[in-house]
This record gives C-alpha cells, sequence and structure tokens, in this order.
C-alpha cells in the first residue's frame, strides 16, 4: 500500500478529449515500452564485449599475435577510451549505420549482416507461415472433435503426438530429416539454400515444433470458449454449427493462440540458429556460431542485436494485432 | 467499547473517486448497515476502515484515535464477501482462525481459544482440524467470523457476508451475526446491497450512492420515511412490492 | 501436512498410462546418473584403434566413435554430467526466478514494478537467445553453459512465479491475514509459497526436460561441454560429423537426451494435468470442467398431473430427465420434470443452486451442452415435438420463436463483436435480411428495449456497455423475431437492484405487448413472486409444489417451499425473532437418498417419508409432492438457530 503522503502528492491527472482515445493511449504505451526495451537491448550488447572476461582482442586474434598487432587493434577499435565514451561511440555508430568491424576479416559487420539476413528472414518467415497453416485447421478440429464430452481417445492421442512432436528440438528433428531423406532416400538436398528444393528440409524442421505447440493451444482454447457463455448465447440464435465454431468461437480462441504466437514466433527467430547450422544454411545463424567460436566478437554483438531487434518487432506486431482482434485487451491493461 | 469514526474521508483510484468525503459513525455496540448498490463506493469504506484502500484525505477514528494499521494489534477487523476465497485452502481452519491471535498467547491457550471461537460460531470446536474444502460457503463465513473474533477486535466489518451464499444458508450467518452481537456487544459496520438484510440486523442504516452518503439514520425511520429520492428509489425497487403478473 | 486432496491427485497421475511410463524413465534415468559411471567408466574410455568409426556390431551395439570407443557405454557414462547439468541449471533458472518473481511483493511498489518491468522485457527474448548471450559472456564450456541456460530459462519462470503470486496474493485470505497484522514476509512463507509450491516443483520438472534438451542444443553448436569431457550433446555433436559413416553414433545419444527430456517433460505434464496446475506452456488455456458425479438409481414414473390439455399451450413437458455422465454411470440431475406453460402465462421456478432449475431451462429449449443426455416422454414447444431430429426449419423456428435471456451479462455476449451485429445475426440467417436490412432491425430493436441512442450503441463492443444494458441488449435480441415464450436464467442476479427492475419491467412490457409466455428461472423467491402467476418449487431435480404465485408467500404446502420463503427476510420480516434456517445441506445429485429427497431436512418428516417418494398429486390449487402436505409447521420446528450439518 502506498502511503497516504505519496498520493497526495500525485497530481490528478485531467485527460483531454486527445488522450481519452484508447488507440491513442494504447499506442503511446506500446511506442513507450518498444523504445525503453529497445535501449536494454542496445546497452546489453554493448556492455556484452565488456563482460567478456580477459582481454576480447587478445582472445580473438590468439596468443601468437605479437603485442603491437593487439594494442592496434585495441586502439582502432577504442577499447581503451572510458566506458562512457565508448557508448556515446557505440550509439553514434549504430545511429548511422555503423554496427562495427569483424576482429578477423576486418569486413565491416553491416556488410555481412545485409548479405546474410536475407536467408534467414526468408527461413523464418516460411516457417511461421507453414507452421500458422498446418496449426490452425488443426486445432480448431481438434477442438471441436474433443469438446467437452467428445472424443477423449482423440484428445489424448492428439495432446500425446503434439507433445512430442512440440518437445523435440528441432536441431535433432534437422538431423533425423537430414538422416532420412538425404543420407537414406538421397530425396532432397540437405545444405545450402540453392534451389526451391533445398527450402523443404530447413522449413519443415523450423516448423513442425511450434505447429505442434500452436495447435495444442488452439485446441485447448477452442475447448474451453466451446463452454463460454457466449457460444450459447449463439447456440440460442439457433445458428449453423459451422457458424458458431468459426463466427464465434474461432477469434475468441485465436486472442490467446496470437498472444503465444508471438512467443513462438520470436522462439522460432532463435530456432534459426540451430537449423541454419545443421543445414549449413548461409545465414545469420550459421555466421554468429562460427563468429562465437572464433571470438570474432563485434560480428556477435551486431548479430545479437539484429535478432533482438526482430523479436522487438515481432512482439509490437502481436500486440497491434491483438488490439485489433479484441479490443478489450487494450483497455484491460490500462 | 469502542466507536468507529469516518471523518471526511476520501478514497481515489487513478482518476476515479470511489470515496467522496465521507463522515459516517459506528457507535458502541451497535450494527450499522451500510447499503447502496455496486460502485457505490461501500467495500472502498470497508477497505478502508482495515488499511486496504488508499485513504486519499480524511481520518479513520477508533474512539478518538487513529486506526491502527500497522503492527499485530488490530482492532478493527473485517470478513469478506466470497466464502471460497476467503480461507487459506492449505491450512486447517483451526489454523486459520488461530493466526490473528496475539503472538505471545501460549500454545495451550491458543488451542482453547480456537475452540471456543469455533464454538461461539456454531462450527463446533472438534471440527479444528478440517480443511476449508470439507465445508460449505455459510460454514466458512462462519469460520471467517470466528477468525476476526480471534484478534478481539472493537468493531467488526462485514462486507457483503451473505450475499455469495444460498438462500437457505444466508440466515444461518445473520442469526449468528445477530447473535455475536447481543453477546459480546461488539460495533460491526455491516455493508450489503440488500436492504431486507439490512433492516434485519442493523439497527441504524446510511445509503450510499456514488461515493457519498445520501441519507443516514435509525433504520426504521429511514425505511419508512426516506428523505432522499434515491433512497426511495433503493426502496422502490426491493423486489416484491409492485405487481407484474399478466393480467387474468 | 496429512493425506491432503492434492496427495491423492498426486497420485492419480501415476493411474494414468502415461504417468508411470514416464516416471519410470525419469527413475531410471536418475538411477543410471548414479550407477553408471561406477560401473562402466573404464569401457566407455577403452580406446580400440582397429575398430575406428566402426558401425554396430555384437561388440559395440551401436558401434564406435573416431578413437575406437564404444558408442552405448559412452552414452550410458555420460548420463551423470548430463542430468547433473541439467539440473544444475533448472535450479539456477528456479532460485533466480524465484528470487525475482517474488521481489514486488517484498520490495515497494516503485522497485516492484522496475523488477515486474525488466521480467517483462527479458521474457520477450526467447531462451536461446539470451544462452547465446550469456554463453558468450561466461566462455565457451560447462560452466558457462549452466549459467546461460540457467539464467535464460530464469525470466519465464520468474514470470510464471510473479503472475502465480499476485493471483494467491489478491485472495482475500491474504487481505484478511494482512488485516490480522501479518507482516508481508510472514505471508509469504505461510500463505504464498504453499500455494504456488505445487506448480512451481511441477514446472521445474517440466523445465530440467527443457534444460536438458537445451544443452544438446548448445553442445550441438559446439558451444556446450568440451573434450575431454562428455555429456550426450558432446556425444551428438561429434556423432552428427560422422552421420554419414556410422548413424549409430549419433542415434543413440540423441535417442537418450530425447528419451529423458521428453519424460521429464511428460511426466511433469501428467502430474499438472493430474492436479489442473497451470504450465508455462498452456498457463493461457485450462478452465476446469465441472467435476463428474457418482450416479445412483432414477426409479420414480412420471408424475401424472393433469397438464392444460388445450391448445394455447406454448410449451408442453412432460417426464424430463437430464443426465451428465459420471465416474459410476450417468448422473440424473432433472428427475421426471413435468409442466405446461400457457400462452402469455409467466411460469416461475425456484429453488437452491443445484436443484436442477436451470438445467430445466436449458433441457427445454435444447442448449444443455453435448454431455447431458435430454430425455422426456413429451417436449412440444409450439405444437412441434422437439425430440425429433434437428432441421433447418425447426432451428428457425426456435430461432424465431424461443428468446432465451441469459444470467450473467458480462460473458453472454461475443466480447470480439460489435453489439449490432451480434443481434443483426438473428436476422440474417432466419429472416433472410441482408446485412443492411439486418442492422436496421437490430438498432429498432435495441430502440426497443429503451437503449438510447441505439444507432451509436449498435457500433459498440459489449464491454462498453453496463451490466444492466447489456441485458436489455440481451432481450433486445430475444426480440429480434417475434417470441411466444422468452425463457430466462435468473436475468437479474448479477444486476443491482434498481437495475433490476428496469429489467423486470421491461420484460413486463414485451409480454403484455405481443401476449409472450415467460418462464423465470431464479432463486429469489419475491422476484418469482413478483413476477409470475404460477411458481413451480425444485429439489433435488423434481417439482416438489407447484402453485399460484399469489400463494407463494402465505399459502405453501410442501414444507420446503414454506422453509424458502420463511429463510429469506422481507421488508416485513419480525425483528425480535431469529431467521428461519434450513438445516442441512442441499441434496448430491450424485447421491439421492430415497423416499422424499428432502425428508432428511424437513421438521415433518415421519418413516414413510424417508421411505417412499412422494408423487406430485395434483388438485384444484396446483400440485404437491409430499405426505404431509399443508399440515403446520411448529414455529420452533421451522427456526433452529444452531441445528446444523455435523
Amino acid at each position: 500500500m502506498a502511503t497516504t503522503e505519496a498520493l497526495r502528492a500525485a497530481p490528478t491527472r485531467t485527460r483531454g478529449a486527445w488522450t481519452a482515445n484508447p488507440w491513442v493511449r494504447f499506442g503511446a504505451r506500446r511506442a513507450g515500452r518498444l523504445l525503453v526495451s529497445l535501449w536494454v537491448l542496445v546497452t546489453a550488447a554493448f556492455l556484452m564485449i565488456h563482460l567478456i572476461p580477459g582481454d576480447p582482442v587478445r582472445g580473438a586474434l590468439g596468443r601468437t599475435a605479437s603485442a603491437e598487432v593487439v594494442a592496434a587493434r585495441r586502439a582502432s577499435l577504442g577499447l581503451d577510451d572510458p566506458l562512457w565514451q565508448q557508448y556515446l561511440h557505440y550509439l553514434k555508430g549504430l545511429l548511422t549505420g555503423d554496427f562495427g568491424t569483424s576482429l578477423i576479416s576486418q569486413v565491416p559487420t553491416s556488410e555481412i549482416i545485409s548479405q546474410r539476413l536475407p536467408a534467414t528472414l526468408w527461413l523464418a518467415l516460411l516457417g511461421f507461415l507453414l507452421a500458422v497453416l498446418i496449426a490452425v485447421p488443426a486445432g480448431v478440429a481438434a477442438g471441436v472433435l474433443t469438446r467437452r464430452g467428445h472424443g477423449r481417445r482423440t484428445e489424448l492421442g492428439f495432446t500425446t503426438t503434439s507433445v512430442v512432436l512440440g518437445t523435440i528440438p528441432d536441431f535433432m528433428l534437422g538431423v533425423a530429416l537430414v538422416y532420412v531423406f538425404g543420407v537414406q532416400l538421397d530425396l532432397l538436398p540437405v545444405a545450402g539454400n540453392s534451389s526451391a528444393a533445398a527450402y523443404v528440409l530447413p522449413v519443415a524442421c523450423l516448423a513442425i515444433g511450434p505447429a505442434a505447440i500452436l495447435a495444442r493451444v488452439i485446441r485447448v482454447e477452442m475447448v474451453a470458449v466451446l463452454q463460454a457463455d457466449f457460444v450459447r448465447t449463439a447456440r440460442a440464435k439457433r445458428l449453423p454449427s459451422a457458424r458458431v465454431y468459426l463466427g464465434h468461437a474461432l477469434p475468441n480462441a485465436l486472442t490467446a493462440a496470437l498472444t503465444l504466437s508471438g512467443l513462438l514466433l520470436t522462439g522460432m527467430v532463435a530456432g534459426t540458429v540451430l537449423v541454419e547450422n545443421v543445414f549449413a544454411w548461409p545465414g545469420l545463424g550459421s555466421t554468429i556460431t562460427s563468429s562465437i567460436l572464433n571470438k570474432d566478437y563485434p560480428v556477435v554483438q551486431a548479430i545479437i542485436l539484429m535478432y533482438g531487434l526482430g523479436v522487438l518487432v515481432i512482439n509490437s506486431i502481436v500486440d497491434v494485432s491483438l488490439a485489433l482482434l479484441d479490443p478489450r485487451s487494450m483497455i484491460l491493461e490500462d | 467499547m469502542s466507536e468507529l469514526r469516518f471523518e471526511d474521508l476520501t478514497v481515489r483510484y487513478g482518476a476515479t473517486t470511489a470515496v467522496d468525503d465521507v463522515s459516517l459513525v459506528v457507535p458502541t455496540g451497535r450494527i450499522v448497515g451500510l447499503v447502496g448498490e455496486s460502485g457505490s463506493g461501500k467495500s472502498t469504506m470497508a477497505r478502508a476502515a482495515v488499511g486496504l484502500a488508499p485513504v486519499e484525505s480524511g481520518r479513520i477514528l477508533l474512539d478518538g484515535e487513529p486506526v491502527p494499521l500497522r503492527g499485530h494489534r488490530r482492532p478493527v477487523q473485517m470478513v469478506f464477501q466470497d466464502p471460497f476465497s476467503s480461507l487459506d485452502p492449505r491450512m486447517s481452519i483451526g489454523e486459520s482462525v488461530a493466526e490473528p491471535i496475539p503472538r505471545d498467547v501460549r500454545r495451550a491457550a491458543r488451542r482453547a481459544e480456537v475452540a471456543r471461537l469455533l464454538d461461539l460460531v456454531h462450527i463446533g470446536s472438534a471440527r479444528a482440524d478440517a480443511r476449508p474444502s470439507e465445508m460449505s460457503g455459510g460454514q466458512r463465513q462462519r469460520v471467517a467470523l470466528a477468525r476476526a473474533l480471534a484478534a478481539q477486535p472493537a468493531v467488526v466489518v462485514a462486507d457483503e457476508i451473505t450475499s455469495a451464499l444460498d438462500v437457505s444458508i444466508q440466515g444461518t450467518v445473520l442469526n449468528l451475526v445477530r447473535e455475536l452481537q447481543a453477546e459480546l456487544g461488539l460495533s460491526i459496520l455491516f455493508i450489503s446491497h440488500n436492504l431486507a438484510v439490512v433492516r434485519y440486523v442493523a439497527s441504524d442504516v446510511a445509503v450510499m450512492h456514488r461515493g457519498r452518503i445520501v441519507e443516514q439514520g435509525p433504520t426504521a425511520q429511514v425505511l419508512a420515511t426516506p428523505s432522499h429520492d434515491y433512497t426511495r428509489d433503493l426502496l422502490a425497487a426491493v423486489p416484491g412490492t409492485t405487481r407484474r403478473r399478466s393480467p387474468r | 501436512m496429512t493425506g491432503t486432496p492434492s496427495r491423492r491427485r498426486h497420485l492419480s497421475a501415476l493411474r494414468t498410462p502415461l504417468g508411470v511410463v514416464t516416471a519410470l524413465l525419469a527413475i531410471t534415468v536418475l538411477v543410471l546418473a548414479v550407477v553408471a559411471p561406477i560401473l562402466w567408466t573404464d569401457s566407455a574410455k577403452a580406446v580400440d584403434t582397429d575398430d575406428i568409426l566402426a558401425g554396430p556390431s555384437a561388440e559395440h551395439w551401436a558401434g564406435t566413435d573416431n578413437l575406437g570407443r564404444d558408442i552405448v557405454f559412452r552414452t550410458l557414462v555420460a548420463t551423470r554430467l548430463s542430468i547433473e547439468l541439467a539440473l544444475s541449471a533448472t535450479l539456477i533458472a528456479v532460485v533466480v526466478g524465484l528470487v525475482l518473481g517474488v521481489a514486488p511483493q517484498l520490495l515497494g511498489r516503485r522497485a516492484g514494478r522496475l523488477v515486474t518491468a525488466s521480467i517483462n522485457i527479458a521474457v520477450a527474448f526467447p531462451g536461446l537467445l539470451l544462452a547465446l548471450f550469456f554463453a558468450v559472456v561466461f566462455g565457451i564450456g560447462a560452466t558457462g553453459a549452466v549459467l546461460a541456460i540457467g539464467l535464460a530459462g530464469a525470466p519465464s519462470f520468474a514470470r510464471l512465479v510473479q503472475t502465480m503470486v499476485a493471483g494467491v496474493v489478491s485472495l482475500d485470505y491474504v487481505a484478511a491475514a494482512r488485516t490480522a497484522g501479518v507482516g508481508r514476509f510472514r505471508i509469504l512463507v505461510r500463505h504464498v509459497l504453499p500455494n504456488v509450491a505445487e506448480p512451481l516443483v511441477v514446472n521445474a520438472t517440466i523445465g530440467a526436460g527443457g534444460a536438458l534438451l537445451a544443452f544438446a542444443g548448445l553442445s550441438f553448436l559446439g558451444l556446450g561441454v568440451q573434450a575431454p569431457a562428455y555429456d550426450w550433446g558432446r556425444l551428438l555433436f561429434d556423432g552428427v560429423s560422422a552421420l554419414y559413416v556410422n548413424p549409430g553414433a549419433a542415434l543413440v545419444p540423441g535417442l537418450a537426451v530425447l528419451v529423458t527430456g521428453l519424460s521429464f517433460n511428460l511426466f511433469g505434464e501428467s502430474i499438472a494435468k493430474a492436479v489442473g496446475v497451470p504450465t508455462q506452456g498452456t498457463a493461457l488455456a485450462p478452465r476446469t470442467v465441472v467435476a463428474p458425479r457418482r450416479s445412483t438409481d432414477h426409479a420414480g414414473p412420471a408424475t401424472e398431473a393433469p397438464v392444460g390439455g388445450t391448445d394455447d399451450v406454448v410449451l408442453d413437458v412432460r417426464d424430463l430427465e437430464v443426465a451428465f455422465p459420471g465416474a459410476d454411470g450417468p448422473v440424473q440431475v432433472v428427475r421426471g420434470v413435468t409442466f405446461a406453460v400457457r400462452r402469455g402465462e409467466a411460469v416461475g421456478i425456484v429453488g437452491e443452486s443445484g436443484s436442477g432449475k436451470s438445467l430445466t431451462a436449458l433441457a427445454v429449449s435444447q442448449l444443455v451442452d453435448d454431455l447431458g443426455q435430454v430425455d422426456a416422454e413429451r417436449l412440444r414447444f409450439l405444437g412441434e415435438d422437439l425430440l425429433t431430429s434437428d432441421t433447418a426449419a425447426r432451428r428457425k423456428m426456435l430461432g424465431t420463436s424461443m428468446a432465451m435471456v441469459f444470467q450473467d451479462p458480462m460473458t453472454s455476449f461475443n466480447p470480439t463483436r460489435r453489439i449490432g451485429g451480434q443481434l443483426a445475426e438473428v436476422s440474417r440467417h432466419h429472416h433472410g435480411l441482408d446485412r443492411k436490412q439486418a442492422m436496421a432491425r437490430a438498432v429498432d430493436r435495441l430502440g426497443a428495449v429503451r437503449i438510447p441512442a441505439p444507432e451509436r450503441r449498435a457500433r459498440q463492443y459489449p464491454h462498453e456497455f453496463s451490466g444492466g444494458m447489456r441485458q436489455r441488449a440481451m432481450i433486445g435480441m430475444g426480440i429480434m423475431g417475434s417470441p411466444s415464450l422468452i425463457i430466462a436464467d435468473e436475468p437479474t442476479t448479477a444486476l443491482d437492484v434498481t437495475v433490476q427492475q428496469q429489467v423486470l419491467d421491461l420484460l413486463a412490457a414485451i409480454r403484455r405487448e405481443d401476449d409472450v409466455a415467460l418462464v423465470l428461472i431464479s432463486h429469489d423467491v419475491t422476484v418469482v413472486g413478483e413476477v409470475c402467476d404460477r411458481v413451480l418449487v425444485m429439489y433435488a431435480g423434481r417439482i416438489v409444489e407447484d402453485l399460484p404465485a399469489a400463494d407463494l408467500a402465505t399459502a405453501g404446502r410442501h414444507p420446503y417451499t414454506q422453509a424458502l420463503v420463511a429463510a429469506v427476510p422481507s421488508m416485513d420480516t419480525a425483528l425480535d425473532e431469529p431467521l428461519a434456517v434450513i438445516p442441512g445441506r442441499p441434496v448430491d445429485p450424485a447421491d439421492v437418498p430415497p423416499g422424499c429427497a428432502y425428508a432428511a431436512r424437513c421438521p415433518l418428516a415421519t418413516e414413510r417419508c424417508r421411505v417412499e417418494d412422494p408423487p406430485l398429486a395434483g388438485d384444484e390449487r396446483g400440485r404437491v409432492a409430499c405426505w404431509h402436505a399443508g399440515e403446520p409447521i411448529e414455529p420452533m420446528q421451522l427456526s433452529t438457530t444452531r441445528t446444523d450439518v455435523p
């Protein structure tokens, strides 16, 4: 409980017509949250290099590099400046599109990213689309089939399958797919992204787990929504079943599923790291792994930043679509 | 024996004013009923009295002193509306009742006190080990009353304690409230949306509307000769006073 | 804590096949983690230079690695390190998560908000990304990976703890403890933590499975355990590079990871399902379903009551039964109800919760959900037999001639659609109107139920309506057609008294205008007495009395009717006497006693009542089912303050 004094000190807010609009308040709040998250992300990325024990430059160049080379590289990176100065420098660099330079190849990281990003984006996007295309119909159908008092066996089978598929890590699935379709059957390419066929395995590998999880949640939501009072109201209107399920139950089941699909989509962004490594996909994921192993920290830093940005963008999109789909979600958090 | 006095109380939640400059007295040994509709601010009054609502201005006095809201001694106790969330499901009802008993009381004495209180509310001391899940709503409300009494309160605030109960059960709780007041001389602030219930238990009544008390006085007088329009509306709305049957 | 219900529910998880299998697997893995390194370390170390990267053979079941070491033994020995790492990471995640999740309760408001906001930001980033970040910071290797995976898992645990703690803290028993002077820390220890412990442990089990799989992931990227140490992830990493030569080298450690991870995961889930605990994956969803009940036989025959056999009968119900499946067969919740409603008549149904009154209404309107079994000798609405199978024509007839009003106006509208559209839908489907015409009718009907500015209101969402307004809109939805019957199930229970009056007035006006019949279900005898012409009193799934509403207050003949009236204080209740109390509890539908169901609570009950169920016998004053109907009850017998359930 806050003290009486604190409350009295708080100025009474009078809301004008402009701020009374829930959409404006919602937008302002969302933008504020985005900015704070962005700042946290950038700062964390900046601090990463400084949190590493020992000298990152020495680490990257190895024991054999001479002291002069290390010192020169440190100076060129500005690592000898005071921390706050480096921080300002880093922020300024970001604003001008300068993400740093690779310690190993001396190539600007922005160049590496612009080369590698499209492959990763395509992979994530196609994976997400496939996941949704599988999960929504499967989840809705399973929900209707296993609604209260129906299909206990179907429910058991569906739940077990989806839990198992949802738990198998995508890289293991990837290895299995490589073995079956690449090694044994020799049907599909298992490395690179040079042909359309090369997309099949990586995209499937990325999509199956999230699709299983999403389908499961949609089913549970569907079953719950089908017991809601307003579904009874819709039935009291004597609408055809299809209209009750698709017109009334589905949009409400989707609001919950959408919240989760945000998490899933960001999870898929991270999942691309592993999948890219399985399929030697020329994207950010394979680059970040090799850079971590090579201790090429500026590249790691820049790629982490990119992933983080992707996550923030996805979350904002999800929040806005949630507000469009269910106007209450905007009010509720007021 | 104690008197609870709200003086010019104002409570705000954000931009909404829940209680607006309200003064009310619960005299020693009396039951004062507080009626009003949902959102009228009556529950906020109750919560403010026990320190669960942020007081913006005004004072809540017990015998002229501010009600203590810190430390172990809490002379104002509250009984809540929902019998299903007012008892910790993991504690036996005996443990729940024992919680407000002052810490310095010895074990045997605590146990004796719990038994006495459970007998007092007609639950029976033999059931001290029962879990809330084994009890009906009415029984839980009586356990909640026993817990409030365990703090040896000067004043008890009862917030809609029968509105979640089935009609056949609410009688036991109402009878108990009247009985406890008569036997222990408690001062009780009895909050309800139901005029008939308030009429039955309270000697005085205050009518709340939109954060303000619009009328107060002896129950019989307020109900017989209401002076405020809103009180008249409320009285007219009591079911059973109009006939809407089909013309036959 | 002694044998609480939750303990029993835990055990019930073990009775499901999934629970048993996963529990056994998890135990096996834990035992292996202890004994495998003791038994097989030497076999796992043995280098066989003649047999490098060999395929499966009798000697090496899954072949050998690039130094000729046996894959199976290495996988077995690696169990300990893999489990140790996973459990350490889980421990870190749980402890950090617990501290962060509980912190907002202990800290002041501002510091608490800061913690909450930080958790919210951190939780938005996927665990793998956080793990990569921390892996860079802490360096490559086992320690770095434990810290990375532990810390990466902490935010979601913190969020889970926070949500659960906030849920418990908002409950009245915590408020009661606060007003009793119990300190913050003591409340946390006594009330909050015990109530979140169970879901936390379940989620930690699931989390351990996740951590194991995450380790495999990090090791697969080469960021986990480094040689010469090896865990399953490391073995998998090595095996994948030899995939083309000896698939067994990847398959065996891969299976070990997968089976163990899954068994922890599924074991946690099956406990969670058994005890009804939300998990991270499904936290949004589960809503409890009404527990199935035990059944008893239903013996009673149809109550042979004279039902007005004229053609102005709107609704004709004979021997209606509703049953729900229970653990030991169907439970009869409505047990043979017979009544009729004439054109323009208002019939009230009263009773305590569980008396079957709402289900009677739902069964009549064909809205009992799929679990319920509705049976009747006759069920006719406007002469149409509702027991035959559903057709589009009948849907249209019901959709336009029978209006429903439900108890909770807050939840009875679809929250994601505008009010106008929800009303218009009726006419779009049943009257074949186009979108514009249907909307115009919806606006007209909203005006008819006295909603001001109906054009504007029609474009609003349900959450923008007040409770009373929503209930009126619900009635408006009912009169989109031209109903002959309105079935209202506790339509004013959730409303304030003054709003209740407005809604009842509105119903009365609509009925007057078109001679519409009404079935009003209510627990409130005064409301029913005020609105209805005739009242059916229900107890334990039966009608026990059917009487004119005017007789309800004074001339009820069934002891239950009299008690129900006397137990409710009215504006004329005598102030100097205790209120009448009905001793005991309502009958559990799964356990209906033989004889009269009310006998155990009845002051007039005799031996006959306990053995023989009285039939609902009709005369000129109505119908009553009691062997002692109309016998006087001593005031002392009726009002007993101290009688209570044992």
